[in-house]
């Protein structure tokens, strides 16, 4: 059996990212195992720019960012295994792998990270109603099929959800020649990120129709119209709001699930909130060894902050194999009024260095609100924010000397 | 062409049919108008195999159900397709409707069930640990089964094919006329003349029996809408679950599938539209509500699709299964097959076998006969030494194209070139399960597009989802495949 110090599952920017910084911080062979034929992961069909601008400062496509780490990995001499899958992992931390060139084999990992990333909510799960058609698909992949194989799918597009793949696509697909004729989103704000909204949108004359949704699907063979109508504050349909969009293409933008296949089936606890694994501010999972960063913890908007989450997770890894963590038990994160979630769930202070990072997202719309750090349920800490949206996480630097005492800490907000 | 016997339809009772003459030195046959078979209703239905307490004794739908249940296990083995004998529950929530059980238990009785059981509402908590605990009695049946009824469908089409049976994809019957002895059917494309007519046109066998015959019946499509859960929930329900049934049919059922999702549905609902098999927001959220009474904690966040079927309702509320001999000699109607349809097609179709035997009077077995149907390989059910060798003989078991199913490339050209091979992301789907899991194609979708691309040797762009001009590729982007040249 090959034996690895730090097994990657995933070499997109979570899973390079975290190998990276694992070498780096003394791990001595780091391996990444890959699914798709080369490195990358889903940044290679992000073809638009707007990636890097903190990490490099500069501003880069999603293929560039991958290639810089592509290149470092390289540099560092760690081996990416390629059309590779990791079809299951154990509690001591056995990767059973299958690949074409080498069959199916079992490998021994000192800590595994897992950075399999993320998939997309279907119409499937969101039981739209109508016909099935061909003609639909999730926005991501439309873009597979428009940025990386070159095939147009569909002349006239409808777009539910303003998640932001969905928004880059409005205009990927008007630069390829379509019309793109509306954005329908439930909410009474967009999932995206305000940039993605007027450079995609507002820059192309696109409607953006909130409180809206497709409540109807037309067509046989392909489709041939879909029905959005107004929601109230439920979101449930307004009858009498229909209106019927001819379109031969409906991209569905509504929402990213980690995927915990490989988690779930190890037994690793997960969290109903983020849908990923409950991760500790080493990063790492229920099971001792095995951590998760990236879009498999919680879904992110911006790459860079993938990035800064993975080298942490590495560095956390690397320290794990190095038998130099901290396992004194330490206190959960909670999200009070108005946040979804936290990221990390747990925190154990004897392993947090300076700083701890928080992620996080709000449930709705703020403007000029109060947002209260609790230590043991007293406020420590007030930061006032102008403008708090679901679509853009949040990020929360807490000293040290702040909470190395504590059994609880949460965030609120008071609007 | 000339064929001894012509089979119009390709879902369940025309692939069993198939399957069942295969067997004889006679030459076969089968009319398609989809582009794939099993692509009516016997892709959308419930699965079930029932144990036969429904029916009214005495009809053909009691006969053919007790009969076809037992050919289940048999069958299912010598196809090599899966099927689990996981056994029914009719839940009862109040004295009236366990009347009813009682009732239903001495029709089963009648119709020659003979394991059939009340259980008390705390057995049925101890089977059933999640369902509602109001439940008061419930009637159980261990002989139901479930199947994966397009699954069935294609491996006895498939069977019928390795046997010699001729398979006419996308080929419509427009007119059928008495020609001598014998009857000359015509589609758009052909001509096909034949001494023996099955027709087995679902919710158009009553169009198919009239081109002939004066009208006899009529088929009032009748629709049932279902959502399918991911595979996460797969213990929350262990039997097939009904409610009790009522005019409108069997009610909705809450069951595991073969594949372990669970399965929930159908409504029932007259339309016109014969292809109307669009979801509704009134009937979803009618199958969801009725369901919660079954399932309270039903998981509404683990839907991973929902779909709908239209069911041949005949008016005479029975089969129609028939030989007119005397009107239209070797002219046979096996029509009005709404459920237990797919319980009893493996019975009927014997029945119909005899039929076409004795209007044949002497006909040869085949020396060749292939019993049973090759297996699917089923890769991620295989030992890693079993993967291992599979791998070194053909490395593309070693790709896996579908994350959620598990299913590698090899796995999907060998549904592309099997008999009644997959032409449609859908038919692949239905083979081999790539975009049926939670992500319902979207990593997969691409990679299947090329594979079969690559395979049928047709562009990129031809290839369809699934039925009619259902292609998913409008061209190439005005760049082309060269994504170097673009921004």
């Amino acid at each position: 059996m090959n034996e690895y110090d730090v097994i990657c599952i995933g070499a997109g920017p979570a899973g390079m990212a975290a190998a990276l910084s694992a070498k780096e911080c003394g791990a001595r062979n780091v391996l990444v195992i890959e699914r798709d034929h080369e490195a990358g992961g889903i940044l290679q069909q992000c073809i638009h720019n707007g990636f890097g601008l903190r990490i490099f400062k500069e501003d880069l496509t999603g293929p560039e960012y991958a290639q810089r780490f592509i290149d470092q990995i390289q540099m560092a001499g760690i081996d990416i295994m390629t059309d590779t899958m990791v079809l299951e992992i154990s509690e001591d931390k056995k990767l059973h792998i299958l690949s074409p060139q080498n069959g199916y084999r079992i490998l021994q990992a000192g800590a595994v990270i897992l950075s399999m990333g993320c998939r997309e909510r279907t119409r499937g799960a969101l039981a739209i109603p109508g016909t099935r058609p061909a003609g639909i698909l999730t926005a991501g992949a439309a873009q597979r099929l428009v940025n990386m194989e070159g095939y147009m799918v569909g002349k006239r597009v409808v777009i539910l959800g303003s998640g932001d793949i969905g928004l880059i696509m409005a205009r990927r697909l008007t630069l390829e020649g379509a019309k793109v004729l509306a954005v329908a989103e439930i909410m009474p704000f967009s999932g995206g990120l305000t940039r993605n909204i007027v450079q995609c949108l507002h820059d192309y004359d696109i409607p953006l129709l909130l409180r809206h949704t497709v409540t109807d699907i037309r067509g046989k063979d392909r489709l041939e119209s879909v029905v959005i109508s107004e929601v109230d504050t439920c979101a449930c349909q307004i009858p009498g709001t229909e209106k019927e969009y001819l379109c031969d293409t409906l991209l569905l933008s509504v929402g990213l699930l980690p995927e915990i296949e490989l988690p779930y089936a190890a037994g690793i606890s997960l969290d109903p909130r983020t849908r990923g694994p409950l991760v500790n501010e080493s990063m790492e999972t229920s099971i001792p060894g095995i951590f998760a960063c990236g879009n498999v913890a919680h879904v992110h908007d911006l790459v860079d902050f993938v990035t800064l989450e993975s080298r942490k997770a590495g560095r956390y890894a690397a320290r794990y194999v190095q038998g130099l963590s901290d396992d004194q038990p330490g206190f959960p994160t909670l999200a009070g009024d108005g946040i979804a979630y936290i990221v990390p769930q747990q925190i154990r202070p004897g392993n947090c260095d300076d700083t701890l990072e928080l992620y996080f997202r709000v449930k709705q719309v703020y403007e000029r609100c109060d947002l209260h750090l609790r230590i043991d349920d007293k406020i420590v800490k007030t930061y006032h924010k102008e403008h708090l949206v679901p679509g853009e996480m949040q990020n929360l630097r807490i000293p040290h000397k702040l909470f190395c005492g504590a059994r609880s800490l949460s965030l609120d907000i008071e609007s | 062409m000339k064929y001894d016997i012509v089979i119009i339809g390709a879902g369940i009772s025309g692939a069993a049919i198939a399957s069942a003459l295969s067997r004889y030195a006679r030459s076969i046959c089968v009319l398609e108008k989809s582009n794939d078979v099993s692509n009516g209703a016997s892709k959308a239905n419930s699965g079930i195999v029932h144990a036969g307490y429904d029916a009214r004794p005495g009809t053909l739908m009691a006969h053919f159900n007790i009969l076809g249940n037992r050919l289940y296990p048999e069958l299912c083995r010598r196809l090599h397709v899966p099927y689990t004998q996981r056994g029914s529950l009719v839940l009862a929530f109040d004295d009236r409707e366990c009347k009813t059980l009682l009732e239903l238990k001495q029709r089963g009785k009648e119709n020659g069930i003979k394991d059939l059981r009340i259980l008390t509402g705390e057995e049925v908590l101890e089977r059933e640990p999640k369902i509602n605990p109001e439940v008061k009695c419930a009637l159980y049946a261990p002989d139901a089964g479930i199947v994966s009824p397009y699954e069935l469908t294609i491996a006895l089409m498939e069977h019928a094919m390795d046997n010699g049976v001729d398979l006419f994809t996308e080929t419509e019957v427009l007119d059928i006329k008495k020609d001598g002895k014998g009857y000359v059917i015509r589609s758009e494309k052909d001509e096909f003349h034949t001494a023996c007519v099955i027709n087995c046109a679902g919710v158009y066998a009553d169009n198919i029996h009239n081109m002939l015959l004066p009208p006899a019946f009529s088929i009032r499509p009748r629709r049932g809408e279902y959502f399918l859960l991911d595979k996460y929930v797969a213990d929350i329900v262990n039997h097939v679950i009904f409610q009790c049934p009522s005019e409108a049919g069997k009610g909705v059922l809450i069951a595991p599938t073969v594949h372990n999702n669970v399965i929930v549905g159908p409504n029932a609902e007259q339309i016109s539209d014969r292809e109307g098999v669009e979801t509704t927001l009134q009937g979803l959220s009618e199958v969801w509500q009725t369901a919660l009474k079954t399932l309270p904690q039903l998981p509404k966040e683990q839907i991973i699709t929902t779909f709908s079927g239209v069911r041949a309702e005949p008016d005479s509320h029975d089969f129609i299964i028939k030989h007119y001999e005397k009107e239209a000699p070797g002219f046979i109607d096996v029509a009005g097959i709404k459920s237990p349809g797919l319980t009893a097609a493996p019975a009927f179709a014997n029945y119909v076998k005899e039929m076409v035997l004795e209007y044949f009077i002497t006909t040869d077995e085949k020396k060749n006969y292939q019993h049973e149907r090759r297996p699917h390989l089923s890769f991620h059910e295989r030992s890693p030494e079993e993967r291992n060798a599979l791998v070194r003989q053909d490395p593309r078991y070693g790709r896996i194209i579908c994350r959620c199913e598990g299913v590698t490339e090899a796995e999907i050209v060998d549904v592309i070139h099997r008999n009644a091979g997959a032409r449609t992301l859908d038919g692949v789907k239905r083979r081999v399960r790539c975009g049926g899991g939670r992500c319902q194609g979207g990593f997969c979708g691409p990679r299947i597009i090329e594979i079969l691309s690559r395979e049928l040797n047709i562009p990129a762009e031809q290839i369809r989802k699934d039925s009619g001009d259902s292609r998913i590729i409008t061209g190439e982007t005005p760049k082309g495949k060269s994504a170097d040249e673009r921004i």
